[in-house]
């Protein structure tokens, strides 16, 4: 196999497994907020306004691990600088 | 597939380009500078209040209090930055659901030159607040060896911020395109009323995390103040 086909195999196979390993953590990180913050709601009805804005702050700062891992996968599949040299030097 | 607005050229002359990413920030500079002038052109302060005076003050108000209760200290003095960030980032994403126009926060350069002002902004009001030698004092706080730590995390926290605002934004984008190319009919308007709550909350995020930042180098570190700056910091 030549190196532009290597590098897209590559790419694409580290671009899946970028995208299934990231989303791991995060997943588990946001469950176990919402439980909390939904205990703590039930708990104290009161009190809810404050828990939902941080939670949502929370949230998205949760899911920016994961939005990393989305960057990088992109990267690799839409704008691979190998891939860009490989094309350009052959 | 493009990823991001600064691939869209309308105007090139010799090395200076016109990209998309430019003049969606000059557009979005234009209804801010143009909306809030023609408002407060003709402002009363007895009576009754036009409505759009009113929505402006409640914006102001909003920041006021959000400031406060995130840094515990009057929002006077932060509120003309963390502001005009939080307005800024929130107007861009916004205006998003405009066809043909793509977020200028889409791009990663945007999001870069917003937290390289953030990363500025934080010694800013620091030495402001505390003279050189009080906010430098901060670095050697526990013991000198937790120097390079403070230093490597200021650098990280701006490559956080930027990133995470870019890949919120950019993400969404790029999720319309590809349903668009495959469930056409509907599906692309949930995504992009998803996109608008993301949007907004990104940029009060953005903002919150900038006086956080910026409320950690202007602290007063005793007594009261220092124990609930830790509370807040330890809470976001």
């Amino acid at each position: 196999m030549d190196n532009i086909g290597l590098i897209g195999m590559i790419s694409i196979i580290v671009a899946g497994g970028t995208m299934a390993v990231g989303s791991i953590g995060p997943a588990l990180g946001e469950a176990r907020a919402v439980s909390q913050a939904l205990s703590a709601i039930a708990q104290q009805p009161d009190a809810s306004g404050t828990i939902s804005r941080t939670l949502f702050v929370g949230l998205a700062m949760i899911e920016s691990m994961a939005i990393y891992c989305f960057v990088v996968a992109l990267i690799l599949v839409f704008a691979n600088p190998f891939w860009k040299y490989v094309i350009e030097h052959p | 597939m493009e990823l991001s607005p600064d691939s869209t050229i309308f105007w090139q002359w010799g090395p200076i380009k016109l990209n998309a990413t430019i003049a969606f920030t000059w557009v979005v500079m234009a209804v801010l500078v143009v909306g809030s002038w023609l408002i407060t052109r003709r402002l009363s302060s007895d009576g009754k209040l036009s409505r759009r005076q009113n929505l402006l003050e409640t914006l102001v108000t909003f920041m006021n209090d959000q400031i406060r209760s995130t840094s515990r200290q009057e929002p006077g003095r932060f509120l003309p930055f963390v502001g005009t960030l939080f307005l800024f980032i929130a107007f861009s994403n916004c205006l998003e659901i405009f066809p043909g126009f793509e977020p200028p926060t889409g791009s990663l350069s945007t999001t870069a030159a917003l937290a390289i002002c953030v990363f500025i902004a934080v010694p800013f009001f620091g030495v402001l607040q505390k003279g050189v030698f009080g906010y430098l004092k901060h670095y050697i706080k526990p013991s000198v060896f937790m120097m390079p730590f403070e230093v490597i995390g200021e650098f990280s926290r701006t490559l956080a911020l930027a990133v995470r605002l870019y890949g919120n934004i950019m993400s969404g984008t790029i999720i319309v395109g590809i349903l668009l190319s495959i469930a056409p009919l509907f599906f692309p308007i949930i995504m992009q009323a998803l996109g608008l709550l993301i949007g907004f909350i990104q940029a009060y995020i953005f903002a919150v995390l900038a006086m956080v930042y910026i409320a950690s180098a202007t602290s007063v570190q005793k007594g009261q103040e220092a124990e609930s700056e830790k509370e807040v910091k330890g809470g976001s």
